[in-house]
């Protein structure tokens, strides 16, 4: 008996310690990139060419920011990608919405043809190739509204909110059709205050997915400088950068003059572009979590 | 996250009344159902680029019938044959990993006893799912550089004598790329994961306690079958995307070095369909790469409705 105990207790803080060393090389190897590239932001690009940063800068400036903050084709990036973010945001919430609201009504006539209609979307496409020649052929390439209109409706968003607004009573729409309200009415003053959690966490999805893409800029406003998103001036900077590490001597060269270099430029972009996501996750993670989980039921 | 929507047919009658009833719903359906097909319905109408020699000035009704040629072409091509092999390993290896971490964190998160501490560690573990694929290749070609930390770390223990640098060699390829995802998913993957243990009837665990249960014991017996209807359906609904699951990084991170096993289907088809304007070539191989994965759907499906377990559709 004594024996079976202290096993267990020697089982429990085996498993105890393990735990906690696993949690904490999980949390070290997930901030430690991170903070790093924060370290070489605020470095000197010169300085930081001799290695040796880890979490803290050695010779602190403020020259990367400024740098890339003068840089034109960076700051058009952040005006597109904000206005991408905004516009496209409010474009696929509203749409969704009035879908899911659409498809969730009992009454509707053709509520399972319009659902299955929208599920199949989730399994099947038509591909790059013919997406590319339909968008240009729409008049959509080297233009802003590719960003916007074609990715606007998914049929995983609008299954999310309809299975929020199936949870809702019946009542509510009964009531109201009562009192003479269409559905219209329905949608804007009824339904719609009440999903308010829901709107959260499909506008959070969206603006995430718009904020971070890069591939739509470089397929389709390659040719439109003014249509370029952020991230895709961040890829251009980094491939500058993986192509120079080749020749690092040249790049030491280039840097003396400047005290900026390719690689800290990069860094400062890199922090810029992530800041707003990271200064606004924490705050939302409850509407992220309840959309995972109504996320995992599908038709 | 198991349960299933409820299947209702609406017993609504179509009458003359009920249309003008639901005129609204009706309109707004119509400019939904118009928008559906001209986004997602007419691009599968250009497969038929697949069977054709496809050029622009010609366009689809003119341009010379093919047969199968083109897919002659691409089989008989050995770059094919061995992007297909890259997306195949590298989907595997990244579905395998990323599930494999997912559902251990969870588990390890939910073990631990402070509340501080479990909030803090899933706060951090989300982190990396915000950040583009851009901000994380660059991060991991940093770290990976042969001045980068983890050459350091290597190196002041001992394990290597030189820097290696790890995007020269192949074969470090495929795990790179397993690595940044795992990286960037995990905590995120774990959210499903840890609402399912949530949902475990904590009287199970006590009686695990009383039959002498310890921690581990709890987890192998009560946890793991507890969750165990939300890993299948994860994976039921990953397995379609396994061919899906290579563009950005492996299109991020390569070099000319590393080509022969970065190069997936998606890249083929960029290559071929965008750059070098062939697009007949270009659809046929996105076609194969969606017909392959809505079979592995409907396989992964009807196995999962044999074993009982829970399914899609």
């Amino acid at each position: 008996m004594d024996k079976e105990k202290w096993k267990s207790i020697v089982s429990n803080r085996a498993f105890v310690v393990f735990n906690t060393l696993f949690m904490a090389a999980f949390v070290v190897i997930t901030l430690y990139p991170v903070l790093n590239t924060l370290a070489i932001a605020f470095n000197d690009g010169t300085d930081a060419l001799r290695g040796g940063i880890y979490l803290w800068p050695r010779k602190f400036t403020l020259k990367n920011f400024i740098t890339v903050l003068h840089k034109e084709s960076i700051v058009t990036g952040a005006y597109i990608t904000v206005l991408r973010t905004v516009i496209g945001t409010l474009a696929s919430l509203a749409t969704n919405a009035l879908l899911a609201f659409i498809v969730s009504r009992k009454r509707f006539l053709f509520r399972s043809q319009l659902s299955l209609f929208w599920v199949i979307t989730m399994y099947v496409n038509g591909g790059l190739i013919p997406t590319f020649l339909l968008y240009k052929n729409l008049g959509l390439t080297n233009s802003f509204w590719v960003y916007v209109v074609p990715g606007m409706i998914s049929a995983f968003n609008m299954l999310v909110l309809r299975t929020y607004m199936e949870g809702l009573p019946d009542a509510l729409e009964e009531s109201a059709q009562l009192d003479g309200a269409g559905y219209m009415t329905i949608f804007v003053k009824i339904i719609s205050p009440l999903c308010k959690p829901v709107y959260a966490t499909v506008a959070l999805f969206v603006a995430v997915g718009h904020w971070n893409s890069w591939f739509d800029a470089m397929l389709y406003n390659r040719m439109s400088e003014q249509y370029t998103t952020l991230q895709y001036e961040l890829m251009k900077l980094l491939s500058s950068v993986m192509s120079q590490t080749t020749s690092l001597e040249s790049a030491k060269n280039s840097a003396t003059s400047g005290a900026v270099t390719p690689n800290s430029i990069r860094a400062a972009a890199t922090i810029l572009t992530m800041l707003p996501i990271i200064c606004l996750y924490p705050f939302l993670q409850r509407y992220f979590v309840t959309g995972l989980t109504i996320g995992g039921v599908k038709e | 996250m198991a349960r299933k929507p409820k299947k209702q047919k609406s017993g609504t009658k179509i009458t003359v009344k009920e249309l003008k009833r639901q005129k609204f719903l009706l309109i707004w359906a119509g400019i939904f159902v118009v928008y559906g097909i001209v986004f997602y319905y007419l691009p599968l109408g250009g497969w038929i680029m697949a069977f054709q020699n496809y050029k622009p000035k010609d366009g689809f009704l003119h341009s010379q019938f093919v047969g199968l040629a083109k897919f002659q072409t691409l089989f008989s091509d050995n770059t094919f044959i061995r992007v297909i092999r890259n997306t195949l390993a590298m989907g595997v290896l990244n579905l395998v990993s990323t599930f494999v971490m997912a559902i251990l964190f969870a588990i390890l998160l939910n073990e631990i006893r402070s509340k501080w501490g479990k909030k803090i560690v899933q706060t951090i573990s989300y982190l990396p799912h915000f950040l583009s694929w851009i901000i994380v290749t660059g991060i991991l070609h940093d770290a990976l550089s042969t001045s980068g930390i983890v050459n350091e770390v290597l190196l002041k223990l001992h394990i290597i004598d030189n820097s290696i640098n790890f995007f020269a060699y192949p074969a470090y390829f495929w795990p790179i790329v397993a690595f940044a995802n795992v990286w960037k998913e995990t905590g995120w993957n774990a959210i499903v994961y840890l609402a399912a243990i949530t949902a475990i009837d904590p009287s199970l665990y006590e009686a695990a306690a009383i039959d002498g249960a310890g921690r581990w014991g709890k987890i192998k017996y009560i946890t793991l079958p507890g969750i165990r209807p939300t890993i299948m359906i994860l994976l039921l609904m990953n397995i379609g995307n396994v061919l899906n699951a290579g563009f950005e990084v492996q299109y991020l991170l390569t070099n000319g070095l590393v080509q022969k096993v970065s190069q997936t289907i998606d890249i083929y088809v960029l290559n071929w369909g965008i750059s070098q304007m062939d697009y007949s070539l270009g659809t046929a191989a996105g076609m194969f790469k969606s017909v392959v994965s809505i079979i592995l759907i409907v396989a992964a499906n009807t196995i999962a409705k044999k074993t009982g377990d829970e399914r899609l559709f």
